[in-house]
């Protein structure tokens, strides 16, 4: 059987520009979430977390570009320039390029947009990165709500597996827009405070910004010191609502059981989890069902929502390179915001960041249209 | 030796014009297309209620895929969706609800279907599917990364069958194509044929 690898790495955040500083100021157990007012993007108060644009604009012109990009290709090409760097990779005709997002450049549907409305076919996006790096293969634009991320890394290894490629590389991204906020708003799903995923005083999520960027490989040679094999991954629905989490869990909890199996593992053999953790009440106690129905209520957890927000089509490959980070550091990171359990039922939520030698980890993530799912990493062993 | 899968039926909804493994099952001369779906809806005797709150991309979506999976005992079926509009018919609705301040009404019934994978959602549910969902979008239809992804799920024993296809709905232009891959079915499941079905059909 062969392995497929996940290796070099970015991060383009309100930490910074690489995936280094996020880790540092997750360590710290800072957060880059911000009380917002700005009543062009919503009436009321909220907080979020945001890429600046100065800095953005600086790494961007770095980056010397013949055309003019939006705010969120900015990020995507800050991001996947560093990736593609570090990885010393030619872009030949065996590397791929899967792109995650729910709402691309939404943005530019705003009346006082420069770009033109065109820009918001999500097809155009993926031609943009494609043809600034000159990647051989057209993008693959995956857009499956908030599992976009992890779906996106699975669907990578798979394609690697069947040979359409040897590599793929994986970047995400969804911007902070009125768009969104208003949506959310609508469903009276934001907080005006830092979210506080699984507490009992949770008051609902906020929304993040970040590009993100992973290379996918089968290739061992020169990996990232930090690299993951990805061991078993399985996405099922609900088939019960398209907006509210499945009262049994059970898409989640199919996800988990073939994702272990596919592992070959046992929930015993997970020795942590970075959990979807939206901070609603009603994502927080699916999860909550789900991980005991998997027998994983024991098993030290968190959500990485306390720090950046809702990333959305960006959150499960950022929370995935972030886990990576966590088992190379061999630290549990604490799940921000979490003080007393707010959920039915029991759960083992990381309260402090924690040195402990760890080799394995699960990511989940669940999503609008009842869709969830789950993936499996494992350390590659120590030369 | 790898297997060869095969198309066990398609279908096709187009210019007022519904049609299953290459014959009609229905037209009619509404050109707009909410009255239009809804005609289908109830000649083709579809049974979901809630079809009359969805948006127009999952009620394209719906019939489509009710045709091909209303007679189907086998559950264990992906959805792998692709189309070049994503969800933006029902963006630009939400866009318009928010873009004024004394015009300001955000719905969430509305803002739910922002996303083009609620259509999935939606067929999961009709049709009690637990399965893997996956939304694509292009810059126009592609046969080449469905074939490869629907034959690494076969393969890889993901799933019995899969729902494939494109299914894009951008102000009032709608164009749905579905086929369903299988062990065993009228085609083989390649790349030429996929291609051919949808330039004919």
């Amino acid at each position: 059987m062969n392995k497929v690898y996940l290796s070099y790495n970015n991060i383009v955040s309100g930490y910074g520009f690489d995936t280094a500083a996020a880790v540092e100021g997750i360590k710290k157990e800072d957060a880059c979430l911000r009380q917002i007012h700005d009543k062009h993007l919503l009436p009321n108060h909220y907080c979020a977390s945001k890429v600046a644009s100065e800095t953005l604009e600086e790494a961007y012109a770095q980056l010397r570009p013949k055309e003019a990009h939006t705010h969120l290709e900015k990020m995507l090409l800050v991001s996947l320039e560093k990736t593609i760097r570090a990885s010393q990779l030619e872009l030949t005709d065996r590397v791929g390029l899967i792109i995650s997002t729910t709402k691309g450049n939404i943005d530019v549907l705003e009346p006082e947009n420069p770009f033109p409305k065109s820009r918001a076919y999500l097809g155009q996006l993926g031609e943009k990165i494609r043809h600034f790096f000159g990647f051989q293969n057209e993008a693959l634009v995956l857009s499956n709500a908030c599992v976009s991320g992890v779906l996106a890394i699975a669907i990578a290894k798979r394609f690697i597996l069947q040979g359409t490629y040897d590599e793929v590389f994986v970047v995400g991204g969804d911007l902070v827009t009125k768009f969104i906020l208003s949506g959310f708003n609508a469903f009276q799903a934001l907080s005006d405070e830092p979210c506080r995923p699984y507490d009992k005083n949770r008051s609902g999520i906020n929304i993040g910004e970040v590009g993100t960027s992973v290379l996918v490989t089968k290739k061992t040679t020169h990996l990232a010191e930090e690299s993951v094999v990805l061991l078993g991954e399985a996405s099922c629905n609900d088939a019960n609502h398209i907006s509210g989490p499945s009262r049994t869990g059970e898409g989640l909890y199919r996800s988990i059981v073939a994702a272990l199996a596919q592992s070959e593992l046992n929930a015993g053999n997970i020795d942590c989890i970075s959990a979807h953790g939206t901070a609603t009440l009603f994502n927080d106690e699916m999860e909550a069902i789900a991980f005991n129905r998997s027998g994983l209520q024991n098993t030290p957890m968190n959500s990485l929502k306390g720090y950046f927000g809702h990333t959305l089509g960006a959150s499960g490959l950022l929370e995935t390179i972030i886990g990576m980070h966590s088992l190379h550091q061999n630290t549990l990171f604490a799940s921000k915001g979490f003080q007393e359990l707010g959920v039915s039922e029991p759960l083992n939520i990381i309260k402090k960041t924690t040195p402990k030698p760890i080799e394995t980890f699960l990511k989940t993530a669940s999503g609008f249209g009842g869709c969830n799912t789950a993936a499996i990493f494992k350390k590659v062993a120590e030369k | 030796m790898m297997e060869k899968y095969h198309i066990e039926s398609y279908c096709r909804i187009k210019d007022q014009r519904i049609s299953l493994n290459g014959a009609t099952v229905f037209e009619s001369a509404e050109t707009n297309f909410l009255p239009f779906i809804k005609e289908a809806y109830k000649t083709l005797d579809t049974q979901y209620p809630k079809f009359f709150k969805m948006d127009a991309l999952s009620k394209l979506a719906l019939i489509a895929s009710d045709l091909l999976l209303k007679n189907m005992t086998e559950k264990n079926i992906a959805l792998v969706l692709s189309n070049r509009a994503a969800s933006l018919d029902t963006d630009r609705r939400h866009q318009q609800s928010i873009e004024e301040a004394d015009h300001y009404y955000p719905s969430p019934a509305v803002f739910v279907y922002t996303l083009p994978n609620i259509c999935l959602g939606e067929i999961s549910i009709k049709h009690r599917l637990f399965s893997e969902n996956g939304f694509f979008v292009f810059e126009q239809f592609r046969a080449d990364p469905l074939v490869d992804y629907a034959d690494g799920l076969l393969k890889m024993q993901r799933a019995e069958k899969v729902l494939c296809g494109w299914m894009d709905l951008d102000n009032e232009k709608y164009d749905a194509f579905l086929y369903v891959v299988a062990k065993n079915g009228i085609f083989t499941h390649s790349k030429k044929k996929i291609n051919q079905l949808y330039q004919t059909s």
